[in-house]
């Protein structure tokens, strides 16, 4: 079986147990459209809110990212479940791409919830024109998050502490992904007078930052995992 | 796990394949100091360069036309954070040294360490002394620009990447592990920067090591700074020596601690 065919079969044992169990529907979306609400209250102005509400969908997300991971490789450490993969041979490339694949499926799913609130709640409104750049945006950046959260998810799986490593480690990496999806998806709102072509740049670095991170945390993977 | 420390390079051969022997084995020498004259000689340059710092920062360089007094806690904001970087580039290269090399020393990773500890510390008085120096010039302790920022986060990486050598195991696992971490952060550090100087950029350029060839500075400042560098060069290369031995006394007291354990139960089952 090619590494492909392997990462396809893990993305989509994911994505089944997320929805058997519903852990997402019932625990994550909830939990990112309360913070989308308690950011309101934190800040307490209207004019704020629909200035800073790209920042905040994005980091809703990375919150939910954190979440996530954690949801990920639990369901992989409580049965020794990564162990008997490795030990059954399976290539660790393709466990990191299964999973990073699952991970980003949800991603998106919960940004378009995400979105769908700030247009809800902080009064955004979304122009035909800027779609290909929110969507292009959108892809990117969950590329970047899934491959760091599933690098460091499975570097502290199985750890005592894990819950609080995984923000540690995550969140300074994932930065050029806050920087980068904020300012392109304020282009694609136009926030603040922000046209779409201001976007695109950022879409640059988001891509960069998807590709050094997915091959580098695929070659990193295996190292991490395996002891 | 237990075998983790036959192929050990700390020069301290232990043998504990009798179990019965194994709890007086506890007694055999190991060094009591991490101290040699080769660190008593690095340690009292060290202490000499600092005496020259304080006499030429404080005492013979002059204050600054616009920076007035402020400039000379650039003496120490430079040189720490030039031997931060220093520090973590060796952090990077002894991960690859431990991962690449086909002995996988335990040695390298433990340079690895303690060079990212001593990294994170001349990190942190940069940004102290540099916010103190900032308030005092810019009239504020922290602005959102490229270099504070990216410093920022290089601080926040390498805190992460100690937690993850705290993280428990074998000490094999724990060289392999952060080793791969050492190197990742290679790969982020330049991408941190990359976004936030597309984000913003308000530091000043820098002065001695810009890009045209020439140095705009005052001689005797410049002296100043050049003692500065050699004096935290000192310091690092003996807190280094210093902190690698205690990392492999470290190592020794849990691997006897474990041998001693193994000891005690085997003895248990015998009696």
């Amino acid at each position: 079986m090619s590494a492909w065919r392997v990462a396809w079969l893990i993305a989509r044992k994911d994505l089944r147990v997320e929805r058997r169990s519903r852990v997402v529907t019932n625990q994550v979306v909830p939990f990112a459209g309360v913070t989308m609400v308690i950011f309101a209250f934190a800040l307490d102005s209207d004019a704020v809110l629909q200035r800073v509400a790209p920042g905040l969908v994005w980091l809703a997300t990375m919150f939910s990212l954190l979440v996530l991971v954690q949801r990920s490789f639990a369901i992989e450490t409580d049965d020794g479940a990564l162990d008997a993969m490795r030990v059954a041979g399976v290539d660790a490339r393709a466990i990191f791409l299964g999973k990073a694949i699952a991970l980003a499926a949800e991603l998106v799913a919960l940004e378009l919830i995400l979105l769908f609130a700030a247009v809800i709640l902080y009064g955004q409104s979304i122009a035909a024109g800027s779609v290909v750049l929110l969507v292009t945006t959108l892809v990117a950046a969950t590329c970047g998050l899934a491959a760091v959260g599933t690098l460091y998810g499975g570097l502290a799986a199985g750890f005592r502490g894990r819950e609080t490593l995984l923000p540690l480690l995550t969140l300074p990496a994932v930065a050029p992904v806050l920087i980068g999806a904020t300012r392109a998806v304020e282009a694609a709102l136009g926030t603040a007078g922000a046209v779409v072509s201001d976007g695109w740049p950022w879409v640059g670095l988001l891509t960069v930052f998807a590709v050094a991170f997915g091959v580098g945390g695929s070659l990193a993977f295996g190292p991490l995992i395996d002891e | 796990m237990n075998g983790d420390h036959d192929d050990d390079d700390t020069g301290n051969t232990m043998t504990t394949t009798d179990p019965a022997q194994t709890a007086d084995t506890v007694s055999i020498t190991a060094p009591r100091s991490t101290g040699t004259s080769a660190t008593r000689v690095v340690g009292v340059a060290a202490i000499v360069a600092m005496a020259w710092l304080v006499a030429f920062g404080l005492g013979f360089s002059p204050a600054d036309r616009d920076q007035e007094e402020a400039v000379r806690i650039l003496y120490v904001h430079v040189p720490t954070i030039w031997l931060a970087y220093l520090a973590f580039v060796v952090t990077a290269i002894a991960s690859a040294l431990y991962l690449f090399t086909s002995k996988q020393s335990l040695g390298w990773d433990r340079a690895a360490g303690a060079s990212a500890e001593i990294g994170v510390v001349f990190v942190a008085v940069t940004l102290v002394v540099g916010a103190l120096w900032g308030r005092l010039t810019w009239g504020v302790f922290w602005q959102w620009d490229a270099r504070l920022t990216t410093t920022a986060l290089l601080f926040v990486t390498y805190v992460g990447y100690l937690a993850v050598r705290r993280l428990g195991g074998s000490h094999r696992q724990r060289a392999r592990r952060s080793a791969v971490l050492g190197l990742i952060a290679v790969l982020e550090i330049p991408l941190v920067h990359w976004s936030v100087r597309l984000w913003r950029s308000l530091h000043q350029e820098a002065t001695v090591l810009d890009t045209d060839g020439d140095i705009d500075m005052d001689g005797l400042m410049l002296f100043s700074l050049f003692v500065g560098v050699i004096a935290f060069t000192l310091l690092y290369a003996w807190l280094m020596m210093h902190r690698v031995r205690a990392m492999a006394m470290e190592d020794l007291v849990e691997d006897r601690g474990l041998d001693a354990a193994l000891a005690a139960r085997r003895a248990e089952g015998g009696a």
